[in-house]
């Protein structure tokens, strides 16, 4: 590509690839590989918990459903990429709107609520399915 | 230091609505994309507390319960299945626009059209299959 005179980047940095954010398109690219893998697995989640709800759908039937070994791990896969979908999109979301200080303290909450429901919903399944 | 740029005076989004861009049909899905997403992250929240509800035992299972079969819970779930089935749709449209195709003024408001017919006939189906089947 020829070097034009408006383009101030160093022949380093275009081959790097890398822009201001100093990640590239990492986070672009990882919003979208997740998103492909939620296709299925949010499909199979709300016709899964459909045909439960259309049994006699109490404690002992929903128990029962989770501690299966396939519906357990297909349920953590879908929890870890929705979450991860989630917090990534949510970053875009308070990058858009907001700015300074509320802009880095939303972010930070954001991130730790994620990690928090992430890790007790992931925790709650295992407990069902091990137990 | 550096002097105090103006950064805080700078526009911020949605600043171009109302006063630069007329209303568009492509832009209500735009919006509803965000709004969906920002709800399905709450809703994550709400699917991490019946999990943990399931491994607390039948008390805490019976605690929550019957807030699922109340009225309220079921027009939380109605809403909750179609903003899934919503964003699950327009996020395929998203894809397709990632890999460069689907740009055409006439191609986006006819994908437009099909994302919202697909998302409430999949909603419709996922309360099919818990109704009637």
């Amino acid at each position: 590509m020829a070097k034009t005179s408006a383009d101030l980047r160093s022949p380093l940095s275009r081959a790097r690839g890398l822009g201001s954010a100093k990640d590239g398109v990492h986070h672009f690219w990882v919003l979208r590989v997740a998103a492909l893998a939620l296709i299925p697995l949010a499909l199979w989640f709300a016709f899964s918990v459909a045909m439960l709800a259309a049994g006699p759908a109490d404690y002992y039937a929903v128990h029962y459903w989770v501690s299966a070994p396939s519906v357990a791990v297909v349920l953590v896969l879908f929890l870890a990429t929705a979450l991860y979908h989630s917090v990534l999109g949510l970053q875009e979301v308070i990058v858009d709107y907001a700015v300074g200080s509320l802009r880095l303290t939303l972010l930070l909450i954001s991130k730790l609520l994620h990690a928090v429901i992430a890790a007790a919903a992931i925790f709650a399944v295992l407990k069902i399915a091990l137990a | 230091m550096s002097t105090k740029t103006p950064a805080q005076s700078r526009p911020l989004s949605p600043f171009m609505l109302g006063q630069y861009y007329r209303f568009q049909w492509t832009s209500l899905l735009s919006f509803g994309h965000r709004i969906t997403g920002v709800g399905l992250t709450i809703g994550s929240a709400l699917l991490a507390v019946w999990l943990i509800a399931i491994a607390g035992g039948p008390q805490w299972y019976g605690a929550i319960a019957p807030h699922l079969h109340a009225w309220y819970g079921q027009v939380l779930l109605a809403c909750w299945t179609w903003a899934l089935m919503y964003h699950l749709c327009n996020g395929i449209r998203h894809l397709f626009w990632d890999i460069g195709r689907g740009f055409e003024l006439k191609t986006a408001e006819r994908s437009a059209w099909l994302v919202v017919i697909v998302s409430l006939i999949l909603t419709a189906a996922v309360w099919a299959v818990a109704y009637v089947a």
